[in-house]
This record gives structure tokens, C-alpha cells and sequence, in this order.
């Protein structure tokens, strides 16, 4: 068993029509054993951006305390807000300088770009390899399952409730096939004008 | 303080004992993304070709169907890039900033051996930890060049050269067709088809085919050239109906402009009294 699947969890993103929406499992155990099921692992950057950190936990709270610290002197010496190219650039130097004793996590960036409105999706790898594809992104203990969800529910140009049908459905069947995560779902719909988070109903076992 | 940005550089290791009691403990290090695939390239008459298939393997899953695996060294120098992804980004991305960094303090157009050069040194100084495989192609005053760079930091001058998974599939149709002189389209030609031996006999490779020609007169990037796999237009939709999924609590959250300033830049008279 590898290590990024010791505390279970997913999370996938994926583009719309001028919105993207990132959703996760709330899931947190210790191999088989679930110890919470409020656990989150998506978290608000900025007013239109989001990052989701699954693998080992306590990496997934490092890596996020590391990242807003980075952010906040970002912010402070420049001046200005983070926009999504910006963060992949510094979560990509972040886990690449770990390059021989990484941490644990494959983050997902979703937001829009501030001033362009531009939908924003990508993935890394667990020491900062970025992909940025046109579509959806997944990562987490099922992503396989998730790679065959997202790849026939995904449509382009969906609006902001065809996404947030979308990218649930294919979580929620996603992680049904999977021990290791589950046990809710938090969707975040990302518009220009307003963010909207949803907490599914889900199978407790 | 370790993360305040400015008292350190390079590498850090304060993850590297832990990792390493955890794989003693039976948690072996998971992998990471690889390009499984098929790069190449050659030289002909007025420069140089090179070429790469598009797939990127995390393991035997297809982590990005349509990755660039041709990257930007400087206006007269690409190199296509096989191995351990995130190294191959980072490691061309550190090359061009130097190369940047020789051509100003030279002010002259950076050779290709010159590139080479700090590739190897780089690459042997981390004794193969840097899994970066290089096909290095560029065109300079002493003419058209393709290098290939090895993990380790041996480096050959080749005529025609492939890397990568796929290497010995290309390899076959370069041994079978190259020659001295070729015209562009002969050389485009004949980096599409090796490229596609990769594609369609490797696993590791896939999807389009990526050219770069570079000539005296610059680099021309075609992204893709060859799209040698065309998805299949789906007939069925799976589509959900809106409100088919449970939501147990709803928070929309508008994002409001408190105050919005816009000052405007005007160009300033240069003082010349």
C-alpha cells in the first residue's frame, strides 16, 4: 500500500461555461478505519480560487500552512492578488524543492482568473509536475474510477448547475467504488460573481 | 527560518528521513508522472527537426492525453524531454533562464554545445537523480546540431537521434530512411513516421505528434502536427437531470466588489533640459 492512500480522500475539478467547480470526499481514516467524516481537503485561497491537497493528511495540513504563508508574502510584497497560473508556479517550486523527500500530496488548483474571468483547472504530481488540461482534472485514492466518470459525464460548456450535476455524480459514483473515501461530499461551484458550496447526502459505509 | 524564502536555495531533504523510515516500514514511495515516450530528432539541409509523441503515464494509467513534451530553450535552441516529468519541466525551465542569463552577459546567440555543456555538467552533478533523457536541437553560426543527453550527463552529436520508450520503434525508421541533405518536407516526414512507430508500438507513448523546425531564420513550433489518434465523436449522452443529486445544506456565497479603483497611467515627458 502506498502512503498516499493511508488517510483515503479525492478530490476532482472541472471546467464550465465561465465556472469551474472543484469537489472532495470528507473522509478521514487510518487505513480501514474511519476516525472522522468531516474532514476537509479543499481550501479557499482567494475569492475565486481553490486548491485540494488529498494524500497523507498531516501533509495535506503542511503543505496548505506553507502555502498560505507563501501566499500572504506574495500578496504583501506585490501588492495584488493571487491569480491561478501563479499559485501552480509556487505549489509546483514548493513541492519541487522536495524533489528527493516529497511530500505526500497531488494537489488540484480550480478558480478563475480575477480580472479575465478565465476558468483555471490543473493537477500535480507529488513533487510539482503540472498538468493543465481543457477539461476535468482528478486525483485521490479512486482517480481511476474517477478518470472513467469524469471521461463520459463530462460535457463542454455546461452551466453552472450541469457542472455542479456533473462533477457530483461522478464523485459520489466514483468513490462509491472505493473504501477508502467517502462518507459525504462538499461540491464548490466557482462563478465570477458568486461561489456555491453544497454538502451532498451520501452512503455512510 | 526555513521557509522565509530568502535564506535558502535549492533542494530540501528535512522530508527524507521520514520517507525513508516509512519505506523501511513497508510504504514504498509512490511514483510520480513519467512521459513513457517517444522523442526525436534530425538534422537536414537547412536545420534541424524535432519531434515527440504527447503522453504523459503515471504508471500504467494516461495522466495527460496532450502534454508538451517540446520545450523552449531560446529562439534558436529546443529540446525534447523523456523521463520523470516534473524534472524534465523543471530542469528545461532552469536552462533557459541561464541560457537567457549567458546570451545578455555575451550579447551574442548562445551555441548549441554551449547548452549542452551545462545540461551535462548539471545532470552529472546529480548523478542520475534527475531523471531527465534529452534530444537537445538547435541551430547557430557553426550550424545545425542535435545533441543527445543521457540521465547521467553523457552526451553524444548525432546526425539523427531518438530517446525515450519508444526510442528503438523511431530508431528503426531513422536506421531504414535517413540520409545527408534531406529537404524539409522529407525531414518532416520522416520524424512524423519515427514518431509514430512510438505511438502505435509503445505503450508508454501516445496521442498526436508534436514537430518543432528550427532553421537559421528561428524555431517554428507545430502543436499538433499530426494528430495520429482521433477520438471518436460520442453519439450517447450522459447527462443528468438538475436536481438528481441530494444536497443535504446550500450556501451561496456572492463575491462583492467593495470598491473598485481605476487610475490611469499617462506617459511622462522625457526631461531633456
Amino acid at each position: 500500500m502506498s502512503i498516499l492512500h493511508y488517510n483515503g480522500g479525492c478530490v476532482v475539478a472541472m471546467k464550465g461555461k465561465n465556472c469551474v467547480a472543484v469537489a472532495t470526499d470528507l473522509r478521514f481514516g487510518v487505513q480501514g478505519q474511519t476516525i472522522a467524516t468531516d474532514f476537509e481537503r479543499v481550501f479557499e485561497l482567494g475569492p475565486h480560487l481553490y486548491i485540494g491537497l488529498p494524500g497523507l493528511a498531516t501533509d495535506t495540513q503542511t503543505v496548505y500552512q506553507r502555502l498560505q504563508f507563501r501566499i500572504k508574502m506574495y500578496e504583501m510584497r506585490e501588492g495584488r492578488k493571487l491569480k491561478p497560473q501563479t499559485l501552480m508556479a509556487m505549489v509546483q517550486n514548493l513541492l519541487y524543492e522536495r524533489r528527493f523527500g516529497p511530500y505526500f500530496v497531488e494537489p488540484v488548483i480550480a478558480g478563475l482568473n480575477a480580472t479575465t474571468k478565465e476558468p483555471y483547472i490543473c493537477a500535480l504530481d507529488l513533487i510539482g509536475c503540472a498538468t493543465e488540461p481543457a477539461d476535468f482534472v482528478v486525483s485521490g485514492t479512486c482517480s481511476e474510477s474517477l478518470y472513467g466518470m469524469c471521461e463520459t459525464t463530462w460535457r463542454e460548456d455546461m452551466e453552472p448547475d450541469d457542472l455542479f450535476e456533473c462533477i457530483s455524480q461522478s464523485l459520489v459514483n466514483a468513490f462509491d467504488r472505493d473504501a477508502l473515501s467517502g462518507w459525504g461530499a462538499v461540491v464548490h461551484v466557482i462563478e465570477h460573481d458568486k461561489v456555491t458550496t453544497r454538502y451532498l447526502k451520501c452512503r455512510q459505509d | 527560518m526555513e521557509d522565509s524564502g530568502d535564506t535558502h536555495t535549492g533542494f530540501q531533504f528535512s522530508n527524507f528521513a521520514r520517507n525513508e523510515k516509512l519505506v523501511s516500514r513497508g510504504f514504498p514511495m509512490p511514483g510520480c508522472r513519467k512521459t513513457g515516450t517517444t522523442i526525436a530528432g534530425v538534422v537536414f539541409k537547412d536545420g534541424v527537426v524535432l519531434g515527440a509523441d504527447t503522453r504523459a503515464t503515471e504508471g500504467d494509467i494516461v495522466a495527460d492525453k496532450n502534454c508538451s513534451k517540446i520545450h523552449y530553450l531560446q529562439p534558436n535552441m529546443y529540446c525534447c524531454g523523456a523521463g520523470t516529468a516534473a524534472d524534465l519541466e523543471m530542469t528545461t525551465q532552469l536552462m533557459a533562464g541561464q541560457l537567457e542569463l549567458h546570451r545578455l552577459n555575451t550579447g551574442r546567440q548562445v551555441p548549441v554545445i554551449a547548452a549542452n555543456s551545462m545540461f551535462k555538467q548539471m545532470l552529472f552533478r546529480y548523478q542520475g537523480h534527475i531523471g531527465a533523457a534529452l534530444v537537445l536541437g538547435g541551430v547557430d553560426k557553426y550550424g545545425s546540431h542535435i545533441y543527445s543527453i543521457h540521465p547521467h550527463g553523457s552526451t553524444d552529436r548525432l546526425p539523427y537521434t531518438t530517446m525515450g520508450s519508444g526510442s528503438l520503434a523511431a530508431m528503426t525508421v531513422f536506421e531504414e530512411r535517413w540520409q545527408p541533405d534531406m529537404e524539409l518536407s522529407e525531414a518532416k516526414q520522416l520524424v512524423r513516421d519515427a514518431i509514430a512507430g512510438g505511438v502505435f508500438n509503445d505503450l508508454g507513448s501516445g496521442s498526436n505528434i508534436d514537430l518543432c523546425i528550427i532553421t537559421k531564420d528561428g524555431a517554428n513550433m507545430l502543436r499538433p502536427y499530426d494528430v495520429a489518434n482521433v477520438k471518436g465523436q460520442r453519439v450517447g449522452k450522459y447527462e443528468y437531470q438538475r436536481g438528481v443529486t441530494e444536497v443535504l445544506t446550500k450556501k451561496v456565497r456572492p463575491i462583492e466588489i467593495v470598491s473598485e479603483t481605476v487610475r490611469l497611467i499617462t506617459g511622462e515627458d522625457m526631461d531633456t533640459a
